[in-house]
Order: structure tokens, then C-alpha cells, then sequence
């Protein structure tokens, strides 16, 4: 039988703000056990949250991104369980009326564009860290760091529109690339600040129900969200084909083994008893402060691909792999800004160097000049490589270090010409078989002259000379 | 009676309370007599009424993003009855 994978995913984005989502303790990383907690996110009794302001801004802003509708009013909830990363006993979540409702993402599939529904996105608090018996020697018991208690989430879920798991890593990229470029998230998955929790079912190919679906956790890379899915999809049909059934069921992904686990007795039937958080009022949420974040939404990565696209003639590739990234797009356009002819060559000079770039090894005009030096024939192509990666290794602007180490290509024609004539004399014979016809030699010239000139002429002029004087 | 045995026994379980067979009865004769006090609310037509979660109609106050450390971890890891260090340390819990 044919099937078909039916995918969503529940992404959940750790916000990028200065306090947590209710107290105002650091919500940044790093910090020893415990130092970023107090008697609220501790849960001791007494205490009353109150909302950080800028998390409902940045869920605003990626509802906005996402192009769904923002919820007038929206209640907060509490999420009741017992476990020792949540002293409360509950999670302050949003769940029978979210922040924000309907929106959607493209994405690409199969060289094709496809759009995939966003469900709902929903604020949070994030749960702290246990770290377990056995990390140290003699430690009993497992040990709670209650930093990460209380720092914002926004939970994004999507449709199950998915039916590969080229597609879904494909969205999560995009998502991704959102939320790093409206700066509400800094989108590091091996860090957990950008999670993502897959649902996986199959069905034959066709029908119109969906399978019973598997939750798939613990995927800390793209990678590895492509993989599980895979994997994923090749056990359930395997399973199916073998004329057994699916059981809807948590599946933990081992990345060592490459395969999912079921978390058989840890998943008891969840009973969170969700009812609105007496503690926190409705958020409401004016049509104005909607707007007025609605201008902060800078121009994200497909429509700025586009233009790339049509106002620099680049590909399609290299537009998207420019936009991908707000500070290599800005970078970028900072270049074309400083010189503007040949966008082309700037854009591959922007994509070799990457990631020099973006650790801020390369200025924009280190790559203006280089451009520019290319362009009117001053460098050849291997020189510019060689004076940028010095510039990197000295921090020494590239235009002086072109001087100190003799890169400057000859493109004095008086000077190209008299190289020229000598290697012409010197090659009667060679001369004699080129004017009967086999200008493939013109090539065997050139080397000559450059020879001549030990690699410093411009071999496109020297080209031309030759062509010139031999014509 | 309004709950029945089997739901004050996963009630109880869900708050991690053991409870034996005797303070099941008592405790379950005594959840029926509050539900069915609230019950009497069922005698209204509330099909028009939007359900109310809060009794105050102002939108939720906000604190700004700053962040100020609290000063005393001392007092809130002596609140707790064990410790390891600047960690809390609770039973063990068991991860595959």
C-alpha cells in the first residue's frame, strides 16, 4: 500500500528578553544554580505574577510575522502537574484562548510553494532544570536549578500540513529565520531556545482520516528532526504493513541510535485540569498596540529574497541564502551601498565569507574594496581571497596590504605591450602556427607574458594586447 | 451520590494524596455534598452567558522588562528541606 505522512509541528521559542515572564529574575543563561530565582518563580506561597510587557510585545510581533490574528483578549491558565522543575505545581500557560489564532507560513516543496497553517500561538513560562543522580559522585537525589523557571515561551503550533520531513524541516527553518530576524528569539537549537515536538502519523495515500499520531521529543537539531521523522514514518508504515496498529503515544528520539523510543509508564494518562489563573487578569490587548508593533516588523527573509532578486539580479539561491540572515542581508546591502556596480560578485563574496562576516571579522568596506579592485582589474580573483584572509589574520585594511604584498595586478597597457612584443619575438615559431589559424595558442601567449611579468599582469588585458599585436 | 468513588480515588491520586478506604467514603460523601450544593446554579438558563473567568473586566496589569535580582538565595533554598549546595535536592527522579 501507498502512504502518506501527515506532520505538524509544536515549536516553543524561548524569548530573547531581559526578565522572566512573571518576576523580574534575569532570564539569562549561565548563571549559578539558582541565582536567578525568587519567592515567585519558586512558587512560595503568597506571591503574585505579574506580566512582563515585552513578552506580549514579542508574541505580538511573531503573530503579526505569521500572519495571524491577535487576540483581543486572551487568558492565561494554569497547567497543573507535579514535578520538581516547577515548584508550583502548575505552568502558567494560555490554553482555551491564546494570544494569537490562524495565521500561516510558506514554504517549499518540491521546487513548488506551499503554505502551512499556523494553529495558535500561546504564551508560557518555561520549566527549570533538573540535573539527575549519577552527574556527580555521591550525590543523592536529583537537583533542581530553578534559573530557567519563568522564562517566556511562545508556543507555536502548527497545522498537520505537512507530509514530509523535507517540508517540516523546511518550516521549522523558515519559522526559525522569522523569530531570529524580528529579535524575539535567538533560534539556537542546541541550547534549547528553539524546540521543536513533531506529531507523526501515516495514511494510505488517498484517504481522507488521519492515522493515530506519535509525538515525537528530544530532536535538539534540524538534523535530527529530519531524522526522527524518517524514521518515524518508515515505523509506522513498516508497522502497519505488518498488520499492526499505531498506539497514539510520546516517543523519545535517541539521537545515538537513530531511532524513537516509546516513554512507555512515564506517559500516564496526562490530567493537567487547565482552568484560568485566578492570580492573572484577561490580557487585553488594544487594535492600536497591535498596529504600532505591526510598523516594527522589519522585512523578512522571502520577501527580501525576492527583491534581492529583482534589484541585483542574483539567483534565486543566493538571495534567499543572503536573506536568511538579517545581519548578512544588511551586511550585504552595506556593501552594495558602499559600491554599488557588480552586486553579483559582492553577493559571492558575502556568502564565501559568512561567517567571518558575521563574527564581524570582515567590514563591508573590506568587501567593497576587494569588489571594486576585481572590477576595474586592480586584483584578480585568487589575490582578493589571499587579501581578505589576510586582513582577517592582521585586522590591516586590504588596500594597503594589496601594496605591501605586491598583489597589484599591471594594467598599463605601455608597460603590458612592450611584455607582449618581447614574447612575441621570442616565439617566431609559435607566432607563425597562430596566424595560420590555431588561436588556441593565444592561451600559450599569455602564459608567457605572465611569466614574464611573475603573475602580475592583468591577464584579461594582456589578453587583449596580445590579440591586439598579433592581429 | 454526585462523585463516585472511582473519581475521588483519581482525584486523590492526581493530588498525589493517599487516602484510605474509610477517608475515600468520608472525603467522596463530602466532595458529593459540595457539587451538589453548586448543582443548584444548573437551575439557570445560562446558555446566553459568556463563561466569566475573572470577576474584574480591566486587562491584566504589566511590570516592564527589568530585570532585578533577588537578593536572598540563602532564604530560599533554607526554605527547602534539602539542598546540595546552591541546588535544591529532591528524590530522586528517575529519567530512562
Amino acid at each position: 500500500m501507498d502512504f502518506e505522512a501527515v506532520i505538524g509541528l509544536e515549536v516553543h521559542a524561548q524569548l530573547s528578553t531581559e526578565s522572566k515572564i512573571f518576576c523580574a529574575c534575569s532570564a539569562k543563561f549561565g548563571a549559578t544554580p539558582n541565582a536567578n530565582a525568587c519567592p515567585v518563580c519558586t512558587g512560595m506561597p503568597g506571591v503574585l505574577p505579574v506580566l512582563n510587557r515585552r513578552v506580549v510585545e514579542f508574541a505580538i510581533r511573531a503573530a503579526v510575522a505569521t500572519g495571524c490574528t491577535v487576540q483581543r483578549k486572551s487568558v492565561f491558565a494554569r497547567k497543573n502537574y507535579f514535578y520538581p522543575d516547577l515548584p508550583k505545581a502548575y505552568q502558567i500557560s494560555q490554553y482555551e484562548l491564546p494570544i494569537a489564532l490562524g495565521g500561516h507560513l510558506d514554504i517549499e516543496a518540491g521546487g513548488a510553494a506551499k503554505r502551512v497553517g499556523i494553529t495558535r500561538i500561546h504564551m508560557e513560562e518555561d520549566a527549570g532544570k533538573l540535573i539527575h543522580d549519577g552527574a556527580f559522585a555521591g550525590s543523592q537525589g536529583s537537583l533542581a536549578d530553578l534559573n530557567r523557571c519563568s522564562v517566556p515561551l511562545i508556543e507555536i503550533v502548527s497545522e498537520p500540513d505537512m507530509r514530509s520531513a523535507e517540508e517540516a524541516s523546511d518550516y521549522l527553518r523558515r519559522l526559525r529565520d522569522i523569530l531570529v530576524y524580528l529579535e524575539v528569539c535567538d533560534g539556537n537549537m542546541e541550547e534549547g531556545s528553539f524546540r521543536c515536538d513533531a506529531n507523526v502519523s501515516v495514511r494510505p495515500r488517498g484517504q481522507e482520516k488521519l492515522g493515530t499520531r506519535a509525538e515525537l521529543k528530544n530532536m535538539n537539531s534540524f538534523r535530527n528532526v529530519e531524522k526522527a521523522i524518517e524514521y518515524e514514518i518508515r515505523r509506522q508504515v513498516e508497522l502497519i504493513g505488518d498488520g499492526g496498529a499505531v498506539v497514539q503515544e510520546t516517543r523519545l528520539w535517541d539521537a545515538d541510535r537513530g531511532e524513537t523510543r516509546s516513554m512507555r509508564g512515564k506517559e500516564e494518562a496526562h490530567d493537567y485540569r487547565y482552568f484560568p489563573d485566578p492570580d492573572l487578569l484577561p490580557l487585553v490587548v488594544a487594535d492600536a498596540w497591535v498596529d504600532e508593533l505591526r510598523q516594527t516588523i522589519p522585512e523578512l527573509p522571502v520577501p527580501k529574497a525576492a527583491r534581492f532578486s529583482e534589484q541585483y539580479g542574483l539567483t534565486a539561491y543566493d538571495s534567499a541564502l543572503l536573506a536568511s540572515v538579517r545581519a548578512l542581508a544588511g551586511f550585504f546591502e552595506g556593501c552594495v551601498a558602499a559600491y554599488a556596480k557588480n552586486p553579483k560578485t559582492t553577493a559571492n563574496e558575502c556568502i564565501q565569507w559568512k561567517d567571518a562576516i558575521l563574527a564581524g571579522a570582515v567590514s563591508a568596506e573590506t568587501i567593497a574594496q576587494i569588489v571594486e579592485d576585481r572590477e576595474t582589474g586592480l586584483i584578480s580573483a585568487t589575490a582578493g581571497k589571499t587579501l581578505i584572509e589576510q586582513s582577517i589574520a592582521t585586522g590591516r585594511p586590504v588596500r594597503i596590504l594589496r601594496e605591501e604584498l605586491g598583489l597589484t595586478q599591471m594594467s598599463d597597457a605601455g608597460a603590458l605591450e612592450a611584455a607582449a612584443a618581447g614574447v612575441i619575438e621570442a616565439n617566431p615559431k609559435e607566432v607563425g602556427i597562430y596566424k595560420g589559424g590555431k588561436e588556441g595558442l593565444l592561451s600559450f601567449f599569455v602564459g608567457q607574458v605572465m611569466k614574464e611579468t611573475r603573475g602580475k599582469a592583468n591577464p584579461k588585458l594582456v589578453a587583449e594586447v596580445l590579440k591586439k599585436l598579433l592581429g | 451520590m454526585a462523585i463516585s468513588t472511582d473519581e475521588v480515588r483519581q482525584v486523590a491520586r492526581l493530588a498525589r494524596l493517599a487516602l484510605s478506604d474509610g477517608e475515600l467514603d468520608t472525603l467522596g460523601g463530602q466532595l458529593g455534598q459540595l457539587l451538589d450544593y453548586v448543582k443548584q446554579l444548573d437551575r439557570l438558563d445560562t446558555s446566553g452567558v459568556i463563561p466569566t473567568s475573572h470577576a474584574v473586566e480591566t486587562g491584566t496589569p504589566f511590570r516592564e522588562d527589568v530585570a532585578v535580582p533577588f537578593p536572598d538565595r540563602e532564604a530560599l533554598l533554607a526554605n527547602a528541606p534539602d539542598r546540595d549546595g546552591d541546588a535544591f535536592r529532591v528524590p530522586r527522579i528517575i529519567e530512562d
